[in-house]
């Protein structure tokens, strides 16, 4: 695990929330919530917490972080340009015609994993990902991001099952717990309480966290990674749109993006 | 003609491919038997997976197998290989280009009598909307051999249909299959017969049966469906100018409609197409394929009806000239 301050860490996690804002503002469209929500926990994990290498994203005994809800692509995005898997004035193309950096995850985006953008399937992915590390004797890791709102598909509980069955403690899940999804919150939708439960009935070892909170969310990524015969999921209570006064807790910038005007006023909250 | 199931020897060229690669992943829907890679799970237990059926599942961890080098075969019937998790094929597999090979057996009518739910009929024209799949559907055991064997060694992603019973053999010693190749089973000038799978040894009788009636075929086994052989098609309609194309499965986005597309763009010709045009029922396959029209007199009939068109035609460009 690298050497990092939490200043530092902090100072990282308000730049991505800048960047955040900036390139979708630039684009006219995104997702904002649920990527400014996302902020912390990508921030330890790249970090500090995955052994990467951003010169080789192919290197085979990487550590995998997995972005199934692509649709919070900005936030792996801005990540990925600041720890220099690609030069950061390619964020400014984002969802623009000829840029690498797609409207939902792609795999043509140095870094990205998985290409995504139909909820539900990255905890599947990463289940091949965990098998196939355990065959080749890698001891990469594999981390899934899953959104709240993305449990409410049915083959998350099809690789929930699959991931407790092949015992997979090289695999940790990470769900964003905003509590909002596209059109409401998650409990006026389907309720998914009691989650931690379901979890743990389905054979995980649960972990819970503030995901805005760096060393709560490093505690839980280190107790995660030491589990052992079974896989953990990190339940990570956040804000959407954490950072921005009128943006949090607000299901309408679950997919809006902000007006000029709202960037303003947002990055004067977030000045460094 | 002997006949050889094309599901059984797709069970044991998996096995031997198995023993050749350490780096073959196997992913079965709890059909292990009836898919036949029970084979492979017995001897190779580490490298096999069973996810129960739940090809979604299925799919997507084919797809994170694959994105860590692990040529992946997942096998099922094809209406749970396709339509089912269409979309984890879709935006997993396909736009992600993964080195997945999806196996399916069971397609068509022929499936017989668990009905329309199990007749995956549908699924040649959901799997060639996928621009990164190639699509193969064998004529017969030894074709099926060769095509599995090709889709494990040319990376990204397949799509191989197989059959429930076992089927006529027509090929009888040495060939090549070439992925993206049609291959001339018989040689005619008056019509070409263009057929992929259960209906290539239907396409054959049909044309001995026209031979003796002076009516002198072309066949071509179309196993490739993606990517077409177009020229094969084009000079087909050049040098014959008559054209029947024969499958087990709907009339839209399978083997006819590609047939069609690639004419009107190149050597438009009369056409004539046998095949489904809904669903049907369940029953015993042989009384299923008469039924509804995938019978060796069909395309004889379509090929006579089309035969005429052609000498319409002619008379009718005499005329005008």
């Amino acid at each position: 695990m690298k050497q990092i301050s939490l200043d530092e860490l902090t100072t990282t996690a308000v730049q991505l929330r800048r960047d955040i804002l900036n390139i979708i503002t630039e684009a006219g469209s995104g997702h904002p919530g649920g990527s400014l929500s996302a902020v912390e926990l990508l921030t330890a994990l790249y970090c500090k917490e995955l052994r990467h290498d951003p010169a080789a994203p192919g290197w085979p005994d990487r550590d995998r972080f997995i972005l199934s809800k692509a649709h919070a692509c900005p936030v792996l995005y801005v990540t990925l340009a600041h720890c220099g898997y690609f030069p950061r004035e390619e964020l400014w193309t984002f969802r623009k015609i000829n840029s690498r950096l797609q409207g939902h995850a792609h795999t043509m985006t140095p870094g990205v994993e998985m290409s995504g953008g139909s909820l539900g399937q990255g905890l599947s992915f990463g289940v091949g990902a965990s098998i196939a590390a355990r065959l080749d004797g890698r001891d990469s890791r594999v981390f899934v991001m899953l959104g709240d709102g993305e449990c409410d598909e049915g083959q998350v509980w099809e690789a929930a099952m699959a991931a407790s069955h092949y015992r997979l403690d090289n695999l940790v899940a990470i769900v964003d717990r905003n509590g909002i999804q596209n059109d409401r919150f998650t409990s006026e939708v389907v309720d998914l309480e009691p989650f931690a439960d379901k979890w743990r009935s389905f054979g995980w070892h649960t972990v819970q966290a503030n995901g805005h909170d760096i060393p709560s969310v490093i505690n839980a990524l280190d107790e995660a990674v030491s589990v052992k015969g079974r896989p953990a999921v990190i339940i990570a209570d956040t804000v959407k749109g954490k950072g921005v006064s009128f943006m949090e807790n607000n299901p309408d910038f679950h997919g809006k993006a902000p007006t000029r005007e709202q960037l303003e006023l947002a990055l004067a909250e977030l000045a460094d | 003609m002997t006949t050889a199931s094309t599901r059984e020897t797709f069970g044991r060229t998996l096995l031997e491919l198995g023993r050749e690669n350490p780096d073959i992943v196997v992913l079965g829907g709890d059909l292990n038997k009836s898919t036949v890679i029970n084979l492979f799970a017995e001897e190779f237990p580490d490298r096999f997976f069973d996810t129960g059926p739940a090809e979604q599942n299925m799919m997507s961890i084919a797809a994170g197998l694959a994105s860590s080098g692990k040529t992946v075969f997942a096998s099922t019937f094809a209406v749970f290989g396709s339509g089912r998790p269409y979309d984890q094929i879709r935006i997993g597999i396909s736009q992600a280009r993964l080195n997945v090979k999806i196996v399916v057996t069971h397609a068509g009518i022929t499936t017989g009598e668990d009905g329309m739910s199990a007749h995956g009929i549908e699924d040649l024209s959901l799997m060639c909307a996928l621009p990164s799949f190639t699509v193969i559907v064998p004529a017969d055991g030894p074709e099926t051999a060769q095509a599995v064997r090709k889709a494990a060694a040319t990376p990204g992603p397949f799509y191989v249909r197989l059959s429930r019973p076992a089927t006529p053999i027509v090929h009888e010693g040495d060939f090549d299959f070439t992925i993206g190749r049609a291959e001339a089973l018989r040689q005619g000038g008056d019509a070409t017969i263009i057929a992929c799978g259960t209906m290539v040894s239907t396409a054959l009788t049909a044309a001995q049966t026209l031979d003796a009636e002076g009516i002198d075929c072309r066949v071509l086994n179309m196993s490739t469906l993606q990517p077409i052989d177009a020229e094969a098609i084009a000079a087909a309609a050049r040098e014959t100018g008559a054209i029947v194309t024969a499958e087990e499965h709907l009339r839209h986005g399978g083997l006819s409609s590609i047939v069609a597309q690639t004419l009107a763009e190149s050597c438009p010709a009369p056409m004539q197409m046998v095949t489904l045009t809904g669903y049907a029922e369940s029953g015993a396959p042989n009384l299923l394929i008469e039924k509804y029209g995938l019978a060796p007199a069909n395309v004889a009939d379509a090929v006579r009806t089309v035969v005429e068109r052609k000498a319409q035609l002619s008379a009718n460009g005499r005329a005008g000239a």
